[in-house]
């Protein structure tokens, strides 16, 4: 259901973010492309978050600017980023825990349809709208779990219906902030293999600690450390990179 | 996905049929009054559905919902007062009035949360209050006698008839049920309902959810004002009482009691609210210090109001 061959990169051009004395990012610059896993990795606090929410236009930067498919979206809502096929997971689950498996792909699902001003007819009873988030469902591995309210479900379950709301909003290129945090080996194999198999339709961009992860899924890792990027490349440049291995991976991988 | 029959579905039936047949019941039960004290019940239903609709499904805690209350009435009373008594020209006056006031006061209150929600819709629905209060030519504090009734013209409905008063309130009360509950299910429910669990998630889904928001607030104004609309023409009266912020939070009680979020929950909680007040203030002139602690029980202990103990557990009961 993916667009044409339009060039849907996401670039980040000079952003800088302050919260009072705090420089969550400093002329940060990357590029993201189209068809491509885009790691970006750094400790905790380096402002990878940050990024993801100015990336998704739930903050602001001070300065710099982002563009998307070729245009400036600097200015652009949260919402309207979605509209233009940009969509986002959370690091901390944040499903509609109330509502049922269900409930919380449809409503992406009905937000693609257009405007939400209808009174009348059950939602739920769409099958316009219940058809595509069954498939949907299937397609994560949560098919069976459907009527269930999603604050019932386990952990690694919500992690997937974290993906699968961002996913059925339908975009061209996902924003993932850490998708395998608090998972099990066993959900995180699964879940490489199934972001591996979305590389061929959509752009990515891939936030993680799991490095193992990172290696596996990743064409491109841009390395983030205090807000600056100091290092880009292919993942065996990285491997490779001194200041690297001495700032993140010589912790990790000691 | 329909939940099994519960005490609450029962007890929901058994009030409709209560409010259906009390003209005819009260009569032959010999207590005549319990008309008069139903329609006041079914009006504050209304009010309290309205209520629901943006505080239980959509969050929006207001502490002013009884200025349309107010609104709704003095449409009538003031239009009544220079002689305009056709409900034509009321109904719509009344309508557009509440409208206006929920749009305005929504773009102000909507950008805020939690506390600071409450407080700025009180503080506006205080505003309109004290306008009442200082319009003389109104009556100030002392409110408006209602000569005449709405009218329909034509023989049409005639309000002055006290049953035909009594199943007009009754028709207006199912029909805001239907409302809420269509509008609770449909996609606009949906999104009222999410924004009120995790407005940020909704947004990351491309719904400004803003729009939907202040939608729902005049809806839920407009709503109330029909409410007022209906008191003004069953009591023959008007008065700055009718919006005092103790309504206000009179209406907030009522839904919690009756439980929050549910269909029939703001119809529970007007009639327990108002029969115990009535009850208990026959009994002792300090009822107030009976009713207060047990609202609070209600609230502590029984989150989901009556309808929960009762076992409705979703929004679609
Ligand atoms: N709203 C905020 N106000 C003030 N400081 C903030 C705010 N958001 C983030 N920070 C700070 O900015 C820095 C970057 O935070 P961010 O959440 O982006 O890091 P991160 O790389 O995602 O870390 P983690 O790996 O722990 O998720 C941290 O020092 C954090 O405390
Ligand atoms: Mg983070």
């Amino acid at each position: 259901m993916t667009d044409g061959p339009r060039d849907l990169h996401l670039e980040a051009r000079g952003l800088h973010k302050r919260f009072g004395g705090l420089q969550a990012a400093t002329d940060l610059s990357m590029r993201a492309q189209q068809g491509e896993v885009h790691a970006v990795i750094g400790p905790n606090g380096a402002g990878k978050t940050t990024l993801v929410h100015m990336l998704s236009g739930f903050l602001r930067p001070d300065s710099g600017s982002i563009v998307f498919g070729g245009d400036d979206i600097t200015g652009l809502s949260a919402p309207g980023r979605v509209q233009r096929g940009l969509a986002r997971s959370f690091q901390i689950t944040s499903v509609f825990r109330e509502f049922t498996v269900l409930e919380n792909v449809v409503l992406p699902i009905q937000a693609r349809q257009g405007h939400s001003f209808r009174f009348w007819q059950s939602a739920m009873r769409d099958p316009g709208l219940t058809g595509p988030a069954r498939a949907l469902l299937e397609e994560v591995g949560l098919g069976d779990r459907a009527a269930t309210r999603a604050g019932h479900l386990a952990h690694g379950e919500q992690r997937q219906l974290e993906i699968a709301i961002a996913l059925a909003t339908n975009p061209s290129f996902l924003l993932l902030d850490e998708p395998m945090a608090g998972m099990g080996p066993e959900e995180n194999r699964a879940l490489i293999d199934f972001l591996g198999a979305l590389k061929k339709t959509h752009g990515m961009l891939l936030i993680e600690h799991d490095l193992d992860a990172v290696f596996a899924l990743a064409d491109r890792i841009t390395v983030l450390v205090y807000g600056r990027v100091i290092a880009s490349g292919r993942p065996d440049e990285i491997r490779r990179n001194r200041e690297v291995r001495t700032a993140y991976l010589g912790e990790a991988h000691a | 996905m329909r939940s099994q029959l519960t005490p609450a579905h029962a007890v929901a039936t058994l009030l409709i049929v209560l409010c259906a047949t009390i003209p005819y019941l009260a009569p032959a039960l010999d207590e005549p009054f319990y008309v008069i004290v139903f329609a006041r019940i079914m009006i504050w239903a209304i009010a309290a559905i309205s209520l629901n609709l943006i505080m239980g499904f959509g969050g929006m805690i207001s502490f002013g919902h009884a200025v349309y209350l107010g609104i709704g009435g003095y449409a009538v009373g003031i239009l009544g007062f220079h002689d305009v008594t056709s409900a034509w020209i009321q109904l719509p006056i009344a309508i557009g009035l509440c409208a206006l006031v929920a749009l305005v006061f929504g773009v102000i209150c909507l950008r805020t949360r939690g506390i600071y929600f409450i407080m700025i819709t009180l503080a506006l629905a205080q505003m309109v209050f004290f306008l009442s209060v200082s319009a003389e030519r109104y009556g100030s504090d002392d409110g408006l006698n209602i000569l005449w009734r709405s009218e329909f013209g034509s023989g049409l409905i005639d309000l002055e008839d006290g049953v035909v008063m009594y199943y007009t309130i009754f028709a207006v009360l199912l029909g805001c049920l239907l409302l809420q509950w269509r509008m609770v299910v449909s996609r606009f429910g949906m999104v009222l309902r999410a924004s009120q669990s995790n407005d940020t998630r909704v947004q990351a889904i491309g719904i400004p959810t803003y729009r939907y928001r202040l939608a729902a607030f005049v809806i839920a104004g407009v709503m109330c004002g029909l409410a007022g609309f209906l008191q003004a023409n069953l009591e023959r009266f008007v008065s700055p009482d009718m919006m005092n912020w103790h309504r206000s939070g009179e209406l907030i009680l009522m839904t919690v009691l009756g439980g929050t979020a549910t269909l029939f929950g703001p119809l529970v909680g007007a009639v327990v609210f108002l029969l115990l007040s009535e009850t208990l203030s026959t009994i002792t002139i300090h009822w107030h210090l009976v009713f207060g602690p047990f609202l609070i029980l209600v609230v502590l202990f029984a989150r989901g109001g009556v309808m929960g103990l009762l076992g409705s557990r979703t929004t679609r009961d």
